[in-house]
């Protein structure tokens, strides 16, 4: 590899936001993808329950369509979204989910041979489009198999370390290139992020282990807004144990959620919507039903799926058996399965406008790791892959249109960055009698942020969380690399180290966002303040970087059509 | 669950600085519910950050983490302590790639032959204004082979890629027939001639160690199996 490298746009992730943006690109001008794996290695693969389009497939979703998709999405966002965007995403829902079908994506069927469709969570009618329990995946390898086609250059194994600016513009990314153990810098008119999210700061989390939130930190540093960063959503159902991910679809399909009594505690939570009601209400329903004594010893409640059947458990959630089988040693189709919510998303993330283009010039964001907002203060299950592909789609437009007014940048300051992070990992690299090891932090920063930035928040626990996570970065001073080896090349430990920093920032935006916040809404719950206030808090907040840690301030929330109303489910 | 103490022979070599591999050891105590890949990012978390390995969703449908344990071909993440014989546990990379560092290997050949096969659905590029039909019955005959994850075990076990690094491996053939058998793709003759020779599903010498290995239940012999069933089909058709 060279040192410096130089593309018209450079998308950061290979997930389904940046393969979708650079299948849009190809062939309009020079674009690659860099990606600390290959693509199809990317956290979107994981993704099982399906994509929501209004399509009307379902013999009782004749009448669903944009309109109601867009209401479903602004309520179950507890009106945080910004309406403008949510009613383009539900707009495009089913032209791309033609074309996704279209270029191969193989959807579960109906018997007349039409796209299967699925009821989730919060949604009026059954809009969830799936691929038995394997939605992600098929979606992620359909559009890998699109940019193969139209012969995406993709950088893998390479770890972006800095977003570099030059003259006021992002002008490009220094990358650590694993294969070589070089910091590389690649010089882009325009630089996508598509990074996806950060459970990884968190001990529980249905997350790929690869989930750490870098991109959104660089993004931070590199002086980009961050939005609405404590909103944190937390899954109700990851299997026991290891947190990986049993999707809502397994409650879509029928499944019920089950105490230590051996009752359906949703009745009492949400009478009408029951095990279908929004993310952030089942969750804490189901925190609740542990804390109060009503779970199993450990932690956990069950999901028995027994009722449905094994024919359609080996149809429909073939996936999830096989999750059971092989990590938990039982299968659904005679045993209850035993599940607790985990970190599963971010709605937060960088601000960018409804076209994709954040606030600092030549820096754009599609995915998880943007906040357009659509999403509000709790997402519904089936719009984040939606998000994915219309807002890839998206920026892919937005950024062959913003080309022409900018122009390559002075490589310099990336010649430069690249020599000083070779100096900064040289620094991490040496060896230490007083160092810390990376691990040591990471795991009492993972601990801090579930237990005290979790499902249930108040003033005192976060007040600690931020005095831990201050600590924190003092001590990450001393961090050090366990072992002697001296190698460059893949040595994954120097960016688990180098990563940490990048993650104590995004935690100390959450926690410190989640203090300010003095209220209740969607996934961000406070015991000290139980209830919504929109008259102080019906605003978006944005935090940007400062020497002395974030400085936060409030944006106002795009209502249009639909007033803020109380969520009843 | 109990934990245990463990000892582990990690295979390492850096072919830019070592002559030959070597093995280290590690003992470490886990809980019999972990995996290999829970020990690997133990190892290089508390005792030795220079292990590489490559790894992603820890639950089996990433791909990353296609290993070799105790000599086997598996995921490193789906391989549970509890369920390996005591004694110490053997962890080397996939065969038939060459090694980057340690555990990593380089899956160039394994991506180049995936390629080769044009892995994407061959159909009329229109804008859609609604999806093609397709019955859950057709959709259900290519469903294995669009479970593939791209792990290259397959790649790995294939004695005919050992000896002809020339040949398509199982992966990419079963990718092949994901398209050849979907009722939407419209690829004629000229897209299976590539594959229809001693490089692709000629190649193969019928000892099913892709299927058994696999960590999915693809059946990459099946798939192969029925291109060749394609491929003489329509040469008679040609010749007709």
């Amino acid at each position: 590899m060279h040192d410096i490298l130089g593309h018209d746009v450079i998308i950061a992730g290979g997930g389904l936001a940046g393969l979708r943006a650079a299948v849009g690109l190809a062939g309009k001008c020079d674009v690659a993808v860099v990606s600390r794996v290959h693509p199809v290695r990317s956290h979107s693969v994981a993704a099982q329950g399906g994509i929501n389009a209004p399509l009307g497939n379902h013999p009782e979703g004749k009448d669903d369509s944009a309109e109601r998709h867009a209401f479903d999405t602004v309520k179950g966002s507890d009106y945080l979204a910004d309406q403008p965007a949510v009613e383009l995403m539900c707009q495009e829902a089913a032209p791309v989910v033609y074309e996704l079908e279209h270029w191969g994506v193989p959807f579960s069927r109906f018997p007349n041979g039409t796209i299967a469709q699925r009821p989730f969570g919060a949604g009026s009618f059954p809009r969830t489009c799936f691929a038995a329990d394997r939605t992600g995946h098929v979606i992620l390898h359909t559009l890998f198999e699109q940019a193969t086609r139209r012969g995406v250059r993709i950088y893998e194994d390479c770890q972006i370390l800095r977003l570099v600016s030059s003259e006021g513009r992002i002008c490009g990314l220094a990358v650590f290139h694993l294969p070589s153990g070089k910091v590389v810098g690649i010089s882009a008119r325009a630089t996508l992020l598509a990074t996806g999210g950060y459970g990884r700061i968190y001990e529980r989390s249905t997350n790929a282990l690869i989930n750490t939130g870098g991109g959104i930190a660089l993004a931070y540093r590199a002086g980009a807004p961050i939005e609405d960063l404590e909103f944190v959503q937390f899954h109700p159902t990851s299997l026991y144990g290891t947190n990986i991910l049993i999707t809502e679809g397994a409650r879509g399909e029928g499944g019920y959620l089950i105490n230590r009594m051996g009752e359906r505690f949703m009745a009492h939570y949400a009478p009408d919507s029951m095990e279908l009601a929004p993310r952030d209400i089942v969750a804490r329903a189901i925190q609740t039903e542990i804390n109060e004594g009503r779970g199993f010893a450990d932690g956990y409640v069950l999901l028995d799926l027994r009722h449905l059947g094994a024919d359609r458990i080996k149809n429909r959630l073939p996936g999830i058996r096989e999750i059971c089988m092989d990590f938990a040693g039982l299968d659904p189709v005679e045993a209850a399965i035993p599940i607790q919510p985990a970190q599963h998303y971010s709605m937060g993330g960088l601000q960018v406008d409804q076209d994709c283009r954040s606030p600092v010039p030549g820096l754009y964001a599609a995915g998880e790791c943007a906040c357009v907002s659509v999403h509000g203060a709790n997402r519904l299950g089936g719009n984040s892959l939606l998000e994915t592909i219309v807002f890839g789609k998206v920026a892919a437009s937005t950024l062959s249109a913003d080309l022409e007014r900018l122009p390559p940048p002075d490589e310099g300051p990336l010649r430069e960055a690249v020599l000083e992070l070779e100096k900064e990992l040289e620094a991490l690299q040496r060896p230490r009698s007083d160092g810390i090891p990376y691990a040591t932090i990471r795991d009492s920063l993972r601990e801090t942020m579930t237990e005290k930035v979790g499902i249930f928040r108040n003033r005192d626990g976060l007040e600690e969380a931020v005095y831990l996570i201050e600590a924190m970065k003092d001590r990450l001073k001393k961090v050090a690399l366990p072992g002697t080896s001296s190698s460059r090349r893949f040595n994954q430990g120097l960016l688990n180290a180098y990563e940490l920093g990048l993650m104590l920032d995004l935690a100390e935006i959450i926690a410190k966002g989640a203090l300010r916040r003095e209220e209740s809404r969607g996934s961000h719950f406070r015991t000290d303040y139980p209830k919504r206030d929109d008259s102080r808090w019906l605003a978006h907040s944005i935090a940007t970087w400062t020497p002395e840690g974030p400085s936060f301030s409030s944006w106002p929330v795009a209502i249009t059509k639909y007033p803020p109303k109380e969520r009843t489910y | 669950m109990a934990r245990r103490q463990y000892r582990f022979q990690v295979f390492r070599f850096d072919p830019e600085k070592e002559e030959h591999p070597y093995f280290s050891s590690y003992s470490l105590e886990m809980d019999e519910s972990q995996t290999v890949l829970g020990a690997l990012m133990e190892i290089q978390d508390r005792l030795d950050s220079s292990l590489a390995f490559r790894y992603s969703c820890r639950g089996a449908v990433c791909g990353s983490c296609g290993l070799t344990v105790n000599g086997s071909l598996v995921l490193a993440c789906r391989t549970l302590l509890s369920r390996l014989p005591r004694g110490i546990i053997t962890v080397e990379p996939l065969p038939n790639l060459e090694i980057e560092k340690d555990l990593v290997v380089d899956m160039s050949p394994f991506w180049r032959a995936y390629q080769e096969v044009r892995p994407w659905l061959h159909s009329l590029d229109l804008a859609p204004d609604r999806e093609y039909r397709v019955s859950e019955r057709e959709r259900s005959r290519i469903d294995r082979f669009v479970n593939c994850i791209l792990c290259a075990c397959c790649y790995g076990a294939c004695p005919a890629v050992s000896q002809h690094p020339d040949y398509l491996g199982p992966a990419a053939l079963a990718k092949l027939y994901r398209f050849v058998g979907d009722t939407r793709d419209r690829r004629g003759y000229e897209h299976l001639r590539r594959a229809d020779g001693p490089q692709g599903a000629w190649g193969c010498h019928d000892v099913f160690r892709c299927t058994k290995v696999c960590p999915k239940e693809v059946r990459p012999s099946d798939g192969i199996a029925a291109l060749r069933l394609r491929m003489i089909a329509s040469r008679l058709r040609r010749k007709a």
